[in-house]
């Protein structure tokens, strides 16, 4: 599960599915693509601890930037902006580009 | 202040607190209560303490940000360490907290669309509108309108970002320090720090809009 650390800037694309479960992943930012801003620690999975599991072992939190025209595509009526959203590491994806080298 | 709901975490429409989630809430307070979880102290502590904190303590330490650039670097840094230094508070059992600094290039603006997280360690109660659906969704597609319906102007050229606290992260912003405020003190400065402020929906007060 624990995947390689995401350095800054690295290139990741937030994984699709559906769960019923209590998730902290946004729909509207499922499938879509960013670049890793930093790793703000290790939290426990809330995916667990919301049914009185101990949601270990503690996963990597990233703070991740979205480009407003990513997400929101034709349905965007306003200048790009950024999103900024904390995004569980196994909800997340790294894609090639030019961060990865530095990992 | 919804006076039946102790946490008030529940995400409601401004105008309706919906009868299920209500007696959800009480089911699952009753449960805690009787399986020891917590006691009605605990309860009445946890409320009296997040109702002692307020916006006005997010307002000294954005003037202490302000007056202080060291403690300002520290604050960005790690938020929580040099909180409960300069501030003596003890954030220990609460969630961690990030402080994002408005600059001539960027403005930040606070949601959490999945909920209603806030930094109540430090800010107390989140406003109503903060947990209303349609700030929630709003301001993650719209920024510039809905920032415009609090009389918020952003330049064209000033990156917004919006940061969604979508999991353990809290955050808080440090708006711009108004010009014309050289030389005041961190209790004259702290007057200009408005809550809205302090979510990045509203800028600083004017010097010359402050009370006094």
């Amino acid at each position: 599960m624990s995947a390689r650390p995401l350095s800054p800037g690295a290139k990741v694309r937030v994984r699709t599915g559906d769960p019923l479960t209590h998730c902290r992943t946004p729909r509207y930012l499922r499938g879509r693509q960013g670049t890793v801003v930093r790793a703000l620690g290790r939290f426990a999975n809330p995916e667990e601890l919301a049914y009185h599991r101990p949601g270990l072992p503690a996963l990597v939190l990233y703070q991740v930037a979205f480009e407003a025209r990513e997400v929101w595509g034709e349905r965007l009526t306003e200048p790009s902006y950024r999103i900024h959203a904390d995004v569980f590491e196994h909800w997340l994806e790294p894609l090639p580009g030019e961060a990865e080298a530095s990992s | 202040m919804r006076s039946d709901s102790p946490g008030g975490a529940a995400p409601v429409d401004a105008d309706e607190i919906r009868p299920d989630s209500r007696r959800l809430e009480e089911a699952l307070r009753g449960l805690l209560l009787e399986r020891g979880v917590f006691t009605e102290v605990d309860l009445r502590r946890q409320i009296e303490a997040t109702g002692a904190r307020t916006p006005l303590l997010g307002a000294r330490i954005v003037a202490r940000a302000w007056a202080d650039a060291g403690f300002r670097d520290a604050l960005l840094a790690e938020a929580r360490p040099a909180l409960e230094q300069a501030f003596a508070l003890d954030l220990e059992h609460t969630p961690e907290i990030t402080v994002l600094e408005n600059t001539a290039g960027v403005h930040h603006v606070v949601c959490c669309t999945l909920c209603s997280c806030y930094p109540r360690n430090i800010l107390g109660v989140p406003p109503l509108w903060y947990k209303s659906r349609e700030y929630r969704s709003r301001v993650v597609i719209e920024p510039r309108a809905v920032l415009a319906e609090f009389g918020t102007r952003i330049p064209p050229e000033r990156e917004i970002r919006v940061v969604d606290s979508t999991a353990d992260m809290r955050y808080m912003v440090i708006p711009l320090r108004p010009t014309g405020t050289d030389g005041w003190d961190e209790e004259r400065l702290a007057s200009l720090v408005t809550r809205d402020s302090l979510i990045g929906v509203a800028h600083a007060r004017e010097p010359d809009a402050a009370p006094g």
